[in-house]
């Protein structure tokens, strides 16, 4: 579905991906893990056109990508779930589902959009005239997961969803995820600091150390994988 | 107190005008984070055209002052859009410090363009819309203030229809509020930048004509000086802040008024200006506007 062949981003003269290349399968649920700055939040953005890459190729269900404009990217459904949520805080939980529905012409997909989205996540609708910016952190997840959903994506990118959540909370949020892709079939992409959590729920996954794939393979022998261990998953 | 209420109409009749202008500046700010220097020039095209439009059709004619009116918007709308286009787009991501200038910039090149195919001289303004006045218990009302005050209020709430309940005024507050996540849910930037362009070049242009009719004289200068205040009504309402831009230019209008009828009448620039400073040494963020935290 998703095909990365030797990416690479710098910020000025500063290299922050030297030639990634890896690719995701229809269905599944990849993991990035890596230290900060590794480079998981720069190949998020490169995917979704906020940065440039500065060569390489991306192939999104068949078609090159590489460098367009992030709104056409959108339009094919690959969908990108920021880092810090960036919900528009002072529009209503309302105008943001609205917005990720931007370019959905159909509104009777749209209402079904809705519904699948209050499905997930049934604290939204509670919230539905609230200022986004008044929602607790978890709930500020739940809502731009919620957004990225109106847009029907067929990949999700999730930049570090636990990211400023109460505890309790990170288990549901995982729960959701797991159940996005179990249930409506979208194919995930995680970044993710809590390692052990993200290893938990994909199937397979990388390992970014400064700007380079240093490891790959099913998630379920990575854990395993005692290098790994000692890394990033507490010993 | 009839004094205080003749100069209060004619304070508000001003500050419609200001706050139509003002109104640009703070949503262009609110897109793209800086000021556009070259919006008081849009106000003077948009005079300009409407007084073209004016030498064609019948004078003193409600649909006559209307079509100027409506003519003017569209050609400053179009203006807004190609300048924006021309001489900001490329500049998309350069430092702030640049765009000023390129503002500054777009400014002169307009005023120089005007002065040489329009002429330096000053015109007399035609009398677009039916003339007279109204006396309202030793209040003296003209027309042409109403036609202001009813205009103003009609663009107003046209305009708080278009940014608080269409799908593309939405776009502009979510682009407003964060550019990436706009961007992220599939909003074209451009579009959205280019529909603000016109929109608040449209809204000046009505100033501009507004404000002809009220002081009936043109030249290509004529807008450095509305333009500055309106700014400044836009910063005393809180930059980027749309209902703080209408309280702004009212505010500053009405102010304007009360010291030009007093007999500080000869520094009413400066007192103007001097309560800008003390608004907001005491609101730096203006009076609607709120310092918000960016969270990274």
């Amino acid at each position: 579905m998703l095909e990365v062949t030797d990416l690479s981003v710098s910020y000025g003269a500063i290299s922050a991906l030297g030639g990634i290349s890896f690719s995701i399968e229809a269905g599944s649920i990849v993991t990035l893990i890596g230290a900060n700055g590794a480079g998981k939040t720069t190949t998020l953005r490169a995917l979704s056109g906020l940065v440039r890459a500065k060569g390489g190729r991306v192939t999104f269900a068949g078609a090159d990508i590489t460098n367009l404009a992030p709104h056409r990217i959108v339009a094919r459904g690959l969908c990108h779930v920021p880092e810090g949520r960036m919900i528009f805080s002072n529009l209503t939980v309302d105008e943001n589902l609205a917005m990720g529905a931007y370019l959905q012409k159909d509104q009777a997909r749209i209402a079904t959009n809705r519904d699948y989205v209050f499905g997930i996540f049934p604290r939204l609708q509670e919230r539905l005239l609230q200022p986004a910016g008044t929602l607790s952190g978890g709930e500020q997840q739940m809502l731009a997961i919620g957004r990225a959903l109106m847009g029907n994506p067929k990949l999700l990118m999730l930049d570090e969803p636990s990211l400023g959540i109460a505890p309790k909370l990170i288990r549901t949020i995982f729960e959701k995820i797991v159940e996005i892709n179990r249930r409506h079939g979208v194919t995930i992409l995680l970044v993710e600091q809590n390692a052990n959590l993200a290893l938990e729920i994909s199937h397979r996954a990388f390992v970014l150390e400064t700007g380079r794939i240093v490891m790959a393979g099913e998630s379920r022998t990575l854990r395993a994988n005692p290098e790994l261990k000692a890394a990033y998953l507490g010993g | 107190m009839t004094e205080f209420l003749q100069q209060l109409v004619n304070g508000v009749s001003l500050g419609a005008i200001f706050a139509l202008i003002a109104l640009g500046y703070t949503m262009v700010y609110g897109v793209l984070r800086f000021i556009n220097f070259a919006h008081s020039e849009v106000f003077m095209v948009g005079a300009f055209t409407g007084y073209f439009i004016g030498q064609h059709v019948p004078a003193h004619s409600m649909s006559g002052g209307l079509l100027a009116l409506a003519g003017a918007m569209a050609a400053s709308a179009v203006l807004g859009i190609v300048i924006e286009r021309l001489a900001y787009r490329p500049l998309r991501g350069a430092p702030t410090l640049n765009v000023l200038i390129t503002a500054i910039g777009v400014s002169l090149l307009l005023q120089n363009l005007a002065q040489y195919f329009w002429g330096a001289t000053p015109r007399p303004y035609p009398e677009l819309f039916p003339a007279a006045n109204y006396n309202l218990g030793g209040i003296v009302v003209s027309s042409n203030q109403v036609t202001v005050v009813v205009v103003t209020l009609a663009l107003l709430l046209a305009l708080r229809f278009i940014v608080l309940r269409t799908k593309i005024g939405t776009a502009m507050r979510a682009l407003s509020l964060n550019p990436k996540a706009a961007a992220l849910v599939g909003i074209n930037i451009d579009v959205v930048i280019s529909f603000t362009f016109g929109l608040g070049s449209a809204l000046a242009a009505a100033g501009g004509v507004l404000y002809a009719l009220n002081y009936p004289s043109i030249d290509p200068i004529m807008g450095t000086l509305p333009g500055l205040k309106a700014f400044v009504a836009a910063v005393l309402g809180g930059i980027g802040n749309i209902p703080g831009a209408a309280l702004g230019g009212l505010l500053l209008g009405v102010i304007e008024t009360f010291v030009n009828g007093s007999e500080w009448s000869t520094y009413k620039d400066a007192i103007a200006f001097a309560v800008l400073i003390l608004i907001l040494l005491f609101r730096p963020a203006g009076l609607l506007g709120r310092f918000t935290v960016e969270k990274v």
